[in-house]
């Protein structure tokens, strides 16, 4: 019922989450951030199981904090990704598995762009695109179809605004809005918020 | 134990998938009191047995058990209840059904949803009630603790923060607590100070309170005396009142509101985990009725009687549709001064009123109707709308 998204440019990440926060058939909130400031350029992106998702992103958020803290310097998003990756994968086979998707996104100063798509399982795949959700099965292949790795941050903006026509046609769920931000070498910057208007 | 093992004794074979745990050696997953901080607030309320876990490691018996029907509970734990809570400009209003249902029996018809914690925070609860009243106390030691130790009052979202980590350990027993926290966060004034001293009013509803109902006595006492606790630690704060930043609160809306130190809040907390601030907040079974009602009429700008008579609606159109809610409305109002408690309320009435009123309404609409038609002079029109309903 949630959705995460993210395209990933040549100098750029955009990501986009929907706003709505559910509990069985009621919206309780319109306006619900799913993103988790990791870092100045690193967001991470967190939907799945009702508590989890809080309890692990807030978890990971203070330990890269940490880091920064201990030795001076910021954890890079691959660095950041493999440490997430490491600590779902550890909860994983324990008593208390967590149960969340995510998409980490960030610029590095050397590595440029990156975004990582991980799963439940703890799988971890460095990816150009990737969504999360029910509305995946919708959208991933108009990303195939137009994402090229040269776009634009007009031309990813559009593309993002696409899938979200598309879903807002045909996915069952009404998600109104989806907060949007984009992340480059200046840092994370919030575009504004994507209402898709009922066709 | 051997015996335990052989008859799969306490096992809830509920999901028989197979499970990547690895068992103890007794076969089992113990929950060690060691896994956690000494220090942490919760570390002796472990679950003195196993939790039954959504995975459970498959022990040596548990396939040829698999004929076995699971540990039944002797009564569905239901969330059958109707509460709700939103802030508006002039503070908080948080109200509740009365009603206690077990399956099909109603438990209790008068009992207490709505506990004060502090002066400026209560906290409306629905899901199991046992579980409930035990972290309502767990909470309120807590924020008392918290106000000892650093001297200023846990805010709304701390103190909402504060229960959804005591509760993450037992997510995924059947510990099923649905809290909404409605407070006003703010540091005391001069003026607040002043009109605590009518602290008098405060009290006089309490002791309506316990006259109302029997069953809350205790509460009612209890928090008489947390509001004369307060008291004494807000003149002892006296010399360090801050800015009076609560007298602007009316002017602003609800956007900055939430930016600013003080101010109406409502909060959200589940035992599964889910933590919301919002500005309409309702839980239970009864909740989309009263979603639709508060949706419809909420506005930043309300009168207190407009609140008042908005949230007394919304329970009230509960109660008549959800089986679950129902008997008496308990209404309290949180402002700067702390909270306040309106009598309960027999929603029975209420719909005998209201039927009352619908009848008036339909001859007065009817009386209308006739004086127009004797104003025009068309013939036979008269006789299609004289057939009238009701």
């Amino acid at each position: 019922m949630e959705y995460l998204i993210g395209i990933q440019g040549p100098d750029f990440v955009l990501v986009a989450a929907d706003n709505v926060a559910a509990s069985s058939i009621i919206q309780m909130k319109h306006d619900y951030d799913k993103m988790f400031k990791l870092s100045e350029k690193i967001l991470l992106l967190c939907v799945g199981e009702a508590g989890d998702t809080v309890q692990f992103a807030e978890y990971i958020q203070k330990n890269v904090q940490l880091y920064k803290m201990r030795n001076g310097y910021e954890l890079s998003p691959a660095a950041a990704a493999n440490f997430t990756r490491k600590n779902l994968a550890d909860y994983l086979r324990s008593r208390t598995p967590y149960h969340v998707n995510l998409l980490l996104a960030g610029y590095d100063e050397t590595d440029g762009p990156g975004l990582y798509y991980m799963d439940y399982l703890s799988a971890l795949a460095k990816a150009p695109f990737a969504a999360h959700g029910y509305g995946a099965f919708l959208t991933l292949s108009i990303l195939d179809r137009y994402y090229r790795p040269d776009l634009t941050r007009e031309e990813a903006v559009d593309l993002l605004k696409k899938c979200l026509e598309e879903l807002n046609k045909r996915f069952i769920m009404n998600l109104p809005s989806f907060t949007v931000r984009l992340i480059d070498k200046d840092g994370i910057h919030d575009m504004e918020k994507l209402p898709v208007g009922p066709k | 134990m051997a015996l335990q093992d052989v008859c799969g004794f306490l096992e809830t074979l509920d999901d028989i998938s197979p499970c990547t745990y690895l068992p103890n050696e007794m076969g089992y997953m113990w929950r060690t009191p060691f896994e956690f901080d000494g220090d942490s607030a919760f570390h002796f309320l472990f679950p003195p047995q196993q939790c039954s876990r959504k995975n459970r490691a498959p022990t040596l018996f548990s396939s040829t058990f698999s004929s076995l029907s699971p540990h039944q509970q002797p009564f569905q734990l239901s969330h059958g209840t109707t509460t709700l809570g939103f802030i508006f400009q002039d503070g908080v209003i948080a109200a509740a059904d009365t009603r206690a249902s077990c399956k099909g029996l109603i438990c209790c018809p008068i009992s207490q949803k709505i506990m004060p914690i502090h002066s400026h925070l209560v906290v409306n609860t629905s899901g199991s009630g046992a579980d409930c009243m035990l972290w309502e106390r767990i909470l309120t030691r807590e924020m008392r603790l918290y106000q000892l130790r650093h001297r200023k009052r846990l805010s709304v979202n701390g103190a909402a923060k504060l229960l959804s980590m005591m509760l993450h350990p037992f997510k995924g027993t059947d510990v099923c607590v649905a809290a909404t926290l409605c407070g006003w966060d703010g540091e005391e004034t001069q003026e607040t100070l002043q009109s605590c001293m009518e602290i008098a009013d405060v009290k006089e509803a309490v002791e309506q309170d316990s006259n109302v109902s029997a069953i809350s006595d205790e509460s009612a006492q209890g928090s008489v005396k947390m509001a004369s606790i307060n008291e004494q630690d807000e003149i002892s704060k006296d010399t360090q009142a801050l800015n009076p930043t609560v007298s602007n609160q009316n002017t602003k809306n609800a956007l900055s509101t939430f930016g600013e130190r003080s101010g109406p809040r409502v909060c959200y907390v589940c035992s599964d985990g889910l933590q919301l601030k919002g500005e309409i907040i309702s839980v239970g079974s009864g909740s989309p009725y009263a979603y639709a009602v508060l949706d419809d009429g909420w506005r930043w700008g309300m009168t207190v009687d407009e609140a008042v008579a908005l949230a007394r609606e919304a329970v009230f159109r509960a109660t008549h549709w959800d089986a679950y809610s129902g008997n008496n409305v308990d209404l309290f109002h949180i402002t700067a001064h702390g909270w306040r408690r309106r009598d309960r309320e027999d929603l029975k009435e209420e719909y005998y009123r209201e039927r009352e009123r619908e009848k008036k309404k339909i001859k007065e609409r009817e009386k209308e109707r006739q004086k127009r038609e004797g104003d025009e002079l068309v013939e036979g029109e008269g006789d299609i709308y004289s057939v009238h309903c009701g």
